[in-house]
Order: structure tokens, then sequence, then C-alpha cells
């Protein structure tokens, strides 16, 4: 088939369920809301969602409505891993008991990167390590956006956040980004892999895949968020190209140990252009953005090389 | 004739008999002295099969509770156990099971809480989740570990229930110590606690959302509907507890008496220790002397009309606590007092604290107290200030 066919045919494959309802409460533009339907597409009825507290969450269930037309559980913050152990544990107990029958429901973690990277690093470990049959899905929009654009360690280096701020004596965030899929990959898993809501089929076909390994999977998803980043909420598909073709945030997957970069480009774009229309970036000196530069091109070979693509 | 078997037992193992019996579906739980026992013990019956369960090894016992919250909306029949630091780390979790109606139950093998570091029984711990929304009881014995932690299935998961059980044990004195007590049948039991259904557990056939964002405008209206259904939940203990009785022959009562007939002076006191000060009342009635003992088995939702109604006729109640609430006194006193405000006639209550960090409190310590308490009486009535006394300090 042409491409031209494919372009035409693959939005067809897709369903026009929807099953995370629209008029919800996010702001304009967000990324991560984007990035949760197209997750809930491909996830489809048969599953269970345990979410952590923070935007998500915030944007979707307030009381008495609900944008959730599958079953879904927010209990706190920093527990998603241990929730949807707890929710796998006892399906497989009472399947194995008789007490319900075998219909192959699936298990879904929903966090930010705070959820993820930090407060709720251990949960999630001790359910990987454990080896529930789960997916979980990380929404990097890159700092605590519930609380007002606080830093987390999945914030990138050099931007500005509330909570580090630029100043006489700061840059803004004087740390450079948690490798959170690393992280993942490091617990041995069997599927590993990074997305984009700029690219929905293959963020759909990866959430489709971690859904039907049998064991942990976690997808990393970067969800361009306007209102924290400063950045015009019409731009946010175009931001996610950009940090994917500028390096910033490479797509691939880990499958058993084994990367495959889904998308490469032996011309990265320039961080800058990536950077540009993002007011959180925009207090940066020359010579910071060009250490941020370095620091991309030589993060993207050493997984060019993991990749095993010349 | 009931079947059943006399064996010793230490507390810890009565404890997983009853949730071996009780046949729970998950477990999720993290050790801790001195509530390890319980969880080696229930490792080895999943490992030996003699309980179907899935055994969720946890990280931290923040994850316990999360995992046991996430295994009762999933529908199953849950049990965790902790003690002291575990139970403080559980902390923020707990108020989540009570607020979701989520029967989960726990057994806390109650420690001392750092610093400094102690693996020693009080009840500080127990105190610190006084607010939580969970039924809590306390056993004094080994029977009474294995029969409240069966009573708490039954409660917590009676659909007009649906509230997270914890049972108190004391740490060591009860988690490990072996003593006689009567195993009931496996069937006998099985009749006793009914095959569990959640009303809406977590199922993708009947989707539902929990644990959703409450804003001002509805957030005290949740409070106000969990607060309505907790207090409901009295006739249903008192239920199970009669039920129990009449099939095993072990009755049990939110507040139980020991020789209070007549009694002028009684002594109040929770949990292992009440034993002990069943001795000294002994001594002291052997002596003519006209007291008595209240405990409290049912800690929450606290027991207002049977507390009252045991206290009706005594001039002096005597309060043990073995925790301190730091420039406040001890916590239970502080509330024995507070559900005794409004009563137009009404005992002086003079408060204790002893027991701490597994300190022994023998039985003349109970008579000392008794003794104390009198003195303290008769300042109070001259007018003067009267402090909480720690007893068997070294100055
Ligand atoms: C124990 C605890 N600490 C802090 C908070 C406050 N809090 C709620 S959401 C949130 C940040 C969420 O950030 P992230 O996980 O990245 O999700 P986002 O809102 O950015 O999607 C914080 C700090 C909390 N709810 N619980
Ligand atoms: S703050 Fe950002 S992530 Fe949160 S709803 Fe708004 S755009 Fe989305
Ligand atoms: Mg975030």
């Amino acid at each position: 088939m042409k491409k031209e066919e494919t372009d035409l045919f693959v939005p067809r494959l897709v369903t026009t369920e929807e099953n995370f309802a629209p008029g919800h409460r996010a702001c304009i533009g967000c990324g991560e809301a984007l990035a949760v339907r197209h997750v809930c597409k491909a996830l489809g009825r048969n599953v269970i969602i345990v979410n952590a507290t923070g935007c998500i969450e915030v944007f979707s269930s307030v009381l008495p409505q609900t944008s959730w037309c599958v079953p879904w559980i927010h209990t706190i913050f920093e527990n998603v891993g241990a929730v949807v152990s707890g929710i796998e544990s006892a399906y497989k107990a009472r399947v194995r008991k008789g007490k319900i029958p075998d219909k192959n429901v699936k298990f879904v973690g929903f966090a930010g990167d705070g959820g993820t990277s930090d407060i709720g690093l251990q949960a999630l470990s001790g359910a990987m390590e454990r080896g529930h049959n789960f997916l979980y899905c990380c929404f990097d929009n890159e700092a605590y956006m519930n609380t007002g654009i606080q830093r987390s360690s999945s914030t990138p280096y050099g931007a500005w956040t509330t909570t580090a701020p630029y100043g006489k004596k700061s840059i803004g965030q004087a740390t450079w980004k948690k490798n959170m899929p690393e992280i993942a990959v490091a617990h041995k898993i069997p599927y590993v892999a990074t997305a984009c809501p700029s690219y929905p089929f293959d963020l759909m076909d990866k959430v489709k895949r971690g859904l039907e390994i049998e064991g942990p999977a976690y997808v990393h998803i970067f969800s361009p968020c306007p209102t924290g980043w400063r950045s015009p909420p019409e731009l946010t598909i175009e931001i996610g190209r950009l940090a994917v073709e500028t390096g910033v945030f490479p797509l691939y997957e880990v499958i058993n140990g084994e990367y495959r970069l889904n998308y490469d480009f032996t011309d990265l774009k320039p961080v800058r252009e990536y950077m540009k229309p993002q007011r959180r970036f925009r207090h940066l000196t020359e010579d910071i953005i060009d250490k941020i530069q370095a620091r991309v091109e030589k993060e993207y070979l050493k997984l060019r090389e993991k990749a095993g693509v010349k | 004739m009931k079947k059943e078997k006399v064996v010793g037992l230490e507390g810890s193992f009565a404890v997983s008999e009853a949730v071996r019996m009780a046949n729970a579906d998950v477990i999720a739980a993290y050790p801790i002295t001195p509530q390890t026992h319980i969880v080696e013990r229930l490792s080895e019956m999943v490992a030996e099969g003699e309980l179907d369960a899935e055994f969720i090894c946890v990280e931290s016992e923040h994850s316990a509770m999360s995992a046991c919250v996430g295994a009762s909306a999933g529908g199953a029949r849950v049990f965790t156990c902790t003690a002291g630091q575990g139970l403080e780390l559980m902390h923020e979790v707990l108020y989540i099971p009570s607020s979701m109606r989520l029967p989960v139950v726990a057994v806390v093998a109650n420690r001392a809480l750092s610093a400094p570091l102690s693996v020693w029984c009080d009840h500080s711990d127990m105190m610190a989740v006084r607010d939580i929304g969970w039924i809590q009881m306390l056993a004094e014995n080994n029977q009474q570990a294995f029969d409240l932690t069966l009573c708490a299935f039954r409660i917590a998961e009676d659909n007009e229930v649906l509230f997270p059980t914890m049972v108190h044990i004391d740490g060591f004195h009860l988690s490990h110590v072996i003593e006689d007590m009567r195993l009931p049948d496996a069937e006998e039991v099985a009749g006793f606690i009914p095959d569990y259904k959640h009303p809406f557990a977590l199922d993708p056939d009947k989707p539902v959302s929990m644990g959703c964002y409450g804003p001002p405008f509805i957030y005290p209206e949740t409070k106000r509907a969990q607060e309505v259904a907790f207090e409901n939940v009295m006739p249903k203990i008192l239920e199970t507890w009669k039920v129990f009785g009449d099939r095993f022959g072990r009755y049990y009562a939110p507040v139980e008496k020991y020789r209070m007939e007549d009694a002028k002076i009684a002594l109040l006191t929770m949990g292992s220790y009440s034993e002990t000060a069943m001795l000294a009342i002994d001594e002291l009635r052997a002596k003519g002397e006209d007291v008595g003992l209240i405990r409290l088995r049912l800690w929450r939702p606290f027991p207002f009309k049977e507390f009252r109604e045991a206290v009706k006729g005594v001039e002096v109640l005597v309060v043990l606590d073995r925790c301190v609430s730091f420039g406040m006194g001890g916590p239970v006193c502080s509330e024995v007092k507070s559900a005794l405000y409004d009563q137009q006639k009404k005992p002086h209550v003079v408060g204790f604290i002893g027991g701490l960090g597994g300190r022994d409190i023998p039985i003349e310590g109970f008579e000392y107290m008794i003794q104390s308490a009198l003195e303290k009486v008769k300042a109070i009535e001259r007018g003067e200030e009267v402090e909480t006394e720690m007893i068997g300090i070294r100055e």
C-alpha cells in the first residue's frame, strides 16, 4: 500500500467510541486530556483504571459527574502501583476460587510525572518487581501541574516552574530530567515504551501492546501542558512533534530488553525550535541552550546505539 | 455438641487461623515486630495450599493498605496486619476504605512509637488512628483475638455496614504468648461468615467511578452520609456478637464489666492488662473494697450508651491510658470524660498513664492507682488541680 492510502485508512481503524467522555474540565489544548482520550480508545471497555491524584483525576471526576465510561478508582496521590496490585490480585484470587468467571479483564494505572517518578516511585517499583499483570501509563507534563506548576524530577533542565523560578541566582530547574522509562527498563519488565499524543496511532499501538503483554508494562506519555509550559494552546500537537523531532523526547520501545527506535532522525532539529514557543524556557541564555543541545544529542546517540541503529 | 479443639496457640497464630477459616482472598502486609508471626504464618498457609489467597508481599505498609483498598474495591475478602510504625505509615491510606465503604479487616499488634525505638507494646499506635472512621475493637487474650478477627469479617462485610474493621491485640502480650484456646470446626466458621459480595465492586460490566473529586458544594454531604452510616453499625456489631455467642458459646459486649455489682470505685482498662487488673480487683474485693473493672471492648464507634450504663452508681472512675497525648494527658481518659460531661450524675474521673513501651504493670500497680485516685479525689474536692500521673517512673 502507498503511504497516502494508509494515511486515509489508519484513522478509520480507530474506534469512534469514546471511553473517556467529553465535557471534562481540562484546560484548552491540554495534551494530557488528549493523551487520556487516545489511551482509553486503545484500552477498550474491559479494563479497570486506577488513577493517581493530579490534573487528570481533578478534571475528569468532579462529583457528581464523571468522564469515565469504564470502572475507575482514585484513592490518593502516590499509591497507584499498590492499588492496581490489589485489584489485579483480587481478580486473580476470585477467578481461581470460582467466585467470578474469567473475562480477561485488564488492569491499568494512570499517574502524572510527579505521581510516577517522585512520590509514587516506590509503589510502582514494588508493583513492577512483583510482576503483577498491569499496564502503567505515566502522563508526563514535566511538573506538578495540578498544584500550580511546581517542579518535579521530570522537569527538564532550565525550565521555569513556580518552585524552580529563574532569578539572579537561578536558571530555573537546575537538574536534568529523571529518565523514568530507563528506571522501568531496569526492572526487567517485558514492555516499556515512550509515546506522545502528537503521534496518536503510535500511542494507541503501544497501549494495546502493553495491555496484551503478560506482566508489567510501562508507557511513558509526553503530554504538553499549555498552562504550565506557557505555550499557545493551539500548538500542543506541534510542540509534541518538535519534542520528538529534536530528540528531546524520542519515541522508542523496549520489548523484553530489546530497544526499538520507532522514529529515527538522522538530522535532529535544533532544540531551540522546540523551546521557542514555550515561555518556560524564554529566560535561557544561548550557552545554556547549547548545553542542552549537546546533552540531547549525546543521549540520542546512546539510545540509537542501544537500538542498534547505525 | 459443637465440634471444637482445645489447642495451645500463640496470638499471632490464632489470628492467622481466623483468617484461614474466613477464607480470605487477598492479604497484603509488610513485616514489623511484633506482627511478624502473623505474616509468616499466613505466608506458610498460602505456600502449603491451606489458604487459597493471593499474598501480596508489598514493599511498605503504605502500599499494604493501598493494595487492600484496591483488592476490596475489586470485590475480594481482604486482610492485613501491622503494628506501631507500620500503622503510622499507613495512616494516610486508612481514611480511604472508611470513606469509600470498603470492608478491609486489619489486625494491629499494638506497639509503641519511636523515638526512642521500641518494639514493645503500648497503645500509642491505636490512639493515633482514633479518627480514621474504622470500627475498632480490642482483644484481651488469644481466644478473643481469634473470635474478634472472625467477627470482624462478618461485621465489616455486612452490606449494611461496609466499614473497615480493626482488631487490636497487644504486641507480645498476645502476639507472642501461647495460651490454651478453643478452635472451632472450620465448617462451623464457614456457616458463620457468609459469602461476601460488595454491592458495587469494580467490574467492567457495571462501570462505576470511585473516589471522585469533592468540591465544597458536595464534600460535607459525603461526610455526613459517612457519619450517619457509621452511627448505624452498632446494631450490626451487637447482632454479630450475639450470633457468634449462640453458635460458639462466647459472648462479647462493647463494654464488659467485671465484679461491678455495687462497685463505688471502678477501674477502666483496654487490652491485655485488663487480665492483670482483674487479679487486682479480686484482691481488693477480698479485702472488702467496693471495686470493679470496666473494659472497653469496642473503641469505635464509642459505646456511649453502654459505657454510661456501666458507670451508673460509680463514684470514682480510674482510667489507665497506655499512651500520652502530650499536653493533654491520656487520650482514653479525655474521651471518657467527654462521654460523661452531659450526665447529671457522674463519677470523678482520675486518669493515669502507664505501661508505656512495654513497661510491665504488676497487680500492685493497679492497686496503687486505685489508692492514689482516692487521694486525688480528695484533692479535687478541696478545689486543687490534679494532673495525670505517670505511674512506675524512676525519677
Ligand atoms: C501526599 C500528597 N502530597 C501532596 C499532594 C498535593 N498534590 C496533589 S496532585 C500534585 C501534583 C501532581 O503532579 P503530577 O503527578 O505530575 O500530575 P499532574 O497534575 O501534573 O498531571 C500534588 C503535589 C497530595 N495530594 N498528596
Ligand atoms: S494544567 Fe496542564 S495538564 Fe493540567 S489540565 Fe491544564 S493543560 Fe492539562
Ligand atoms: Mg505532571
